[in-house]
Parts: C-alpha cells; structure tokens; sequence
C-alpha cells in the first residue's frame, strides 16, 4: 500500500517532506517570535546602516540599522496571516456567489456569472489597488482587497460542482425517496462541493500572499514601519542602488521558499482529493 | 393506475417526446422499446416525476400531478421507485451500501431502519458483509442490487426500470430480473421496464410497446 502510494502520487516524497518541514518552522516562526524574539517594529539604529550579513546580522542590517532576519519573521507573520485571512474572505464571497448561482440556476447564474466574468474581465491587481485606495490603509483594507479580487474563481469552481452535482442520478434517486431541497443540500451536495472549497482556499493562499506583498511593494500595503515581506523589497531597492544587495534578498528568497512549500503541499493533498487518484490509491 | 397524457418534452430546439401517452396499472410488467436517443429515459424521467414536460399530464389513479421533483409531496413521490441504469452515478460515491439502502428510510424517518435495510438487502442478495462498503468497493452488480433495495425501501406500487440490467452480466441481469418479478407479485406493482433487449423484454413482459407507436391517446 505504501508502495502504491509512493509510486502513483504525482509527487515526490521528499519534496513533500521538506516543503511540509518549511510550512512548520515558519507557522512556528510567526507564532512564537513575539514571544521569542520581540522586535520594536519602529526602533532604528542609524550606527548600523547597511551592514553586510554576518554572525551578528546574518541577512545583515537595512538603510535605518534595522536587522534584516529578525524583520523578515515579522514580514512572513503578516503575510501569512494577511493570506490565510483574506483566502477565507475570498472563499466566503465566492462560496455564497456560486452557491446561489449552481443551486438556483437559470436566471439567477447568468446574471451573476456576467457579473464575475465582468470582474475577471478587471486587471485584479489594478482592482485591488482600487480598493485598497478606498479604505483607511492597513491589514483590514489590505484583507479586503485580496478578498475582493479572488473570490472568482471559487465561485466558479462552486457554480460547476453544483451544477453537475444537480443532474446526477444520485440525486433524482434521493429525490425520488422522497428526499426535500434542504437534506439534499446538507447530505449530497455540501459533503461534495466542501472539500473542493477548502481546496480552492489552501490554493489561494500563496496568492494571497503575493497580492499582499506586491500591494506592499507598491506601497500600498501597511504602513512603512511595519514589518513586511512586500514594505521590507520595496525598502531594499534604495539599498541596491549603494550596492547592498542583501536588505531585499531575505525577504524575497523567503516569500519563494515558502509559497513553493505551500504550493507542494496543497497539490499533494489535491491529488488526493481527485477521485480517480484516490480510487487508484485504495485499490 | 400511472397515466401519461400528451407528454412533450424538447431540450432546446429539439423535440425528443411529441404527445406521447402511455398507462401502467398495478400488477403488469411492460416493456418499453426504441432507439436510443428516443426519449425512452425521457419518458421515464417524466413518469417518475423527475422532470417536468413541457405540455401534458401524469395522473396517478386518476388524479393529475401538478410540480416535478421536490414540488410533489413526498408521499407521492415515493409511491414510484426507480432503478437508473448505471448504478455508479445512481449511489453517492461517499456513502457505504448500507446508509445508500437506508437514504430514503432516513428521510421517513422510520425508527427500524437497521432491521429494514438487513431485510431489504436479504430481499436482493446482498451480505452482510458488503453493506458495509462503499461503491467503489463492490461490483456494479453488487451495487445495482444495493440500489434495487434503496427503491424497494418506501415499497412503491409502481418500480420504473431504466436499462437497469443493461450494463450486468447475464447472471446478475437473471437475479435482478426475479428479484423484482417476486417484488411485483408479492405487492401487486406496476412495472415498467426500459430495454434495448428484445430477448429480456419478451421474457419479462406482458405487453411490448415501441415508443414510436405510442399514440397522443393513452391506451
């Protein structure tokens, strides 16, 4: 069985291992540094400036003194929360729009189906840009935005499994039982269309963390000040300039690193998730 | 009595059923014959009150059913089972054979539903054993008998066969086949039966009908 499962996943073993190790330390990271090694988000040492990485500083020290690592785990623990947070609102909007659309269907789906191809039809980072203009600047707005711009494509995944769900003979057979609207909903449909859902959410994280770092990079995310992996980039810039190539390299390499893991992991777990793999994996 | 009158069905465009009309009454077998693409399904669909014809009416012992699916009560519903012809898209891949048996049960909310199910899967040959399975994990034989209890669980007066043995072997088809014969003259139950198979339809039935034939009255 071991074998089976090792030799039909789509990937690898080891790289399974070693993205699943990245994830850990760095949830471990974000959730324990406040407590490990608190950092003083707006304290600068104008002494240290620009240091280049060594025992002391190992990613070395930005244009304000700053050390460079100890920013980065501040900057990884905004993004990934901002990701996981403004994945679930996009998972929620998208979620309530396909549900309504591939449950009600007719009219109701193609006003509402227009009304995200309208959306997608957006350039989302110009989008978001948009929205986060709008509201007061820091992690809710930036939550929105990332929220607002990626429901889409939950919502169709949503719509698609529902629509197909609906036409199925297990549910003319249910019906036939003398099953209503409602116990088909909680006992056919939903158990389907969840997993998929949560799917769509782990998928949309590394996304969202990207949209926020760019959002930041552009400096539209949190404040200055504020650690994170986008601000910390952006700030690195002037530092290349000087020829100090370390500010932004930190952060930069760690947002790849990490969103890669993210990635492996949750296409591990969709492979899985895909009926015809998992029938394989059990027989 | 099931009475289809003037049944018109078309998907878009396309007419598949132009004032078709056909009865079945307690206790008879019919067969139902014709090309694919036909509309035999349809009419299936149409009499188990699954989808909703475009003109006519499905009457059952005289009185007209107005609303498909979830519109007609239950209680009507469940006085017609049906037997889909693949029986993999006919179960809910995430349930075992036993809770497939037990769904409408369920729904009865019907408090012998262990002893039930036990007795249902006895009636159609299916151990113990396997009823704790999911699809998956049993043959479509196996599964299409877990799905022939699953319609005999609300003991209809009428069982509507789409090619229900079609896609079994010759031994299973024979089992299936008695099975519901016993169903049929134990409760007295109309049965329609859906087939390509002249051989298995003038074995099984007391009258033939060609869907072609069929006139805009009910005969």
């Amino acid at each position: 069985m071991a074998e089976l499962t090792l030799r039909r996943s789509r990937m690898p073993r080891p790289a399974i291992t070693v993205a699943t190790a990245v994830l850990v330390s760095a949830a471990a990271a974000g959730l324990l540094a406040p407590v490990l090694w608190p950092l003083d988000q707006s304290a600068v040492d104008l002494a240290q400036t620009r240091l280049a990485p060594s025992w002391a500083h190992p990613a070395g020290t930005d244009d304000l003194g700053r050390d460079v690592a100890h920013r980065t785990v501040y900057g990884l623990r905004v993004s990934l929360l901002v990701g996981a947070v403004a994945a679930l609102v996009a998972t929620i909007i998208g979620g309530i729009v396909g549900g309504i659309a591939g449950t009600l269907g007719g009219p109701v789906d193609r006003i509402l189906m227009r009304i995200v191809d309208t959306v997608a039809a957006l350039p989302h980072l110009l989008l978001g840009i948009f929205i986060v203009a709008m509201l007061r600047p820091g992690l809710g707005a930036v939550v929105l935005s990332v929220g607002l711009t990626h429901w889409l494509s939950t919502a169709r995944i949503v719509r698609s499994e529902l629509l197909s769900l609906r036409t199925r003979p297990f549910i003319d057979a249910a019906i036939s039982g003398g099953a209503g609207r409602l116990r088909v909903l909680t006992r056919h449909l939903l158990p389907h269309v969840l997993p998929k859902l949560a799917l769509a959410t782990t998928l949309m994280v590394p996304h969202a963390v990207w949209h926020e770092t760019a959002l930041s990079f552009l400096g539209l995310g949190l404040p200055p000040h504020l650690a994170s992996l986008g601000n910390m980039i952006n700030d690195g810039q002037g530092s290349l300039l000087t020829g100090a190539w370390w500010p932004s390299l930190m952060p930069g390499l760690v947002i790849v690193i990490v969103t890669l893991a993210l990635a492996t992991v949750v296409a591990r777990w969709r492979d899985r998730l895909d009926p015809r793999v998992r029938a394989e994996l059990q027989l | 009595m099931i009475t289809a009158e003037g049944i018109t069905v078309a998907y878009g465009r396309r007419r598949v059923l132009d004032g078709v009309s056909l009865s079945l009454a307690r206790g008879e077998t019919v067969g139902l014959r014709g090309p694919s693409g036909a509309g035999k399904s349809t009419l299936l669909r149409v009499l188990a009150l699954l989808h909703r014809p475009a003109a006519g009416t499905v009457s059952i012992d005289g009185t007209a059913i107005t609303g498909t699916r979830y519109t007609v009560p239950a209680a009507v519903r469940t006085r017609i089972g049906v037997l889909f012809q693949s029986p993999r898209a006919a179960a809910d891949p995430r349930l075992s054979l036993a809770d497939i048996i037990a769904e409408p049960l369920r729904v009865a909310r019907r408090s012998d539903i262990s002893a039930r199910v036990a007795d249902l899967a006895d009636t159609v040959g299916l151990t113990a054993d396997l009823l704790s399975r999911r699809p998956h994990a049993v043959s479509d034989g196996q599964l299409q008998r877990a799905c022939l209890a699953r319609a005999f669980a609300h003991t209809p007066d009428y069982l509507l066969c789409d090619e229900a043995t079609t896609m079994l072997d010759a031994a299973t088809q024979a089992l299936i086949a008695t099975v519901i014969t016993d169903y049929q003259q134990r409760h007295n139950a109309g049965v329609l039966i859906v087939t390509h198979d002249p051989a298995l339809m003038t074995r099984w039935a007391d009258r033939t009908l060609d869907l072609a034939d069929l006139p805009a009255t009910a005969r």
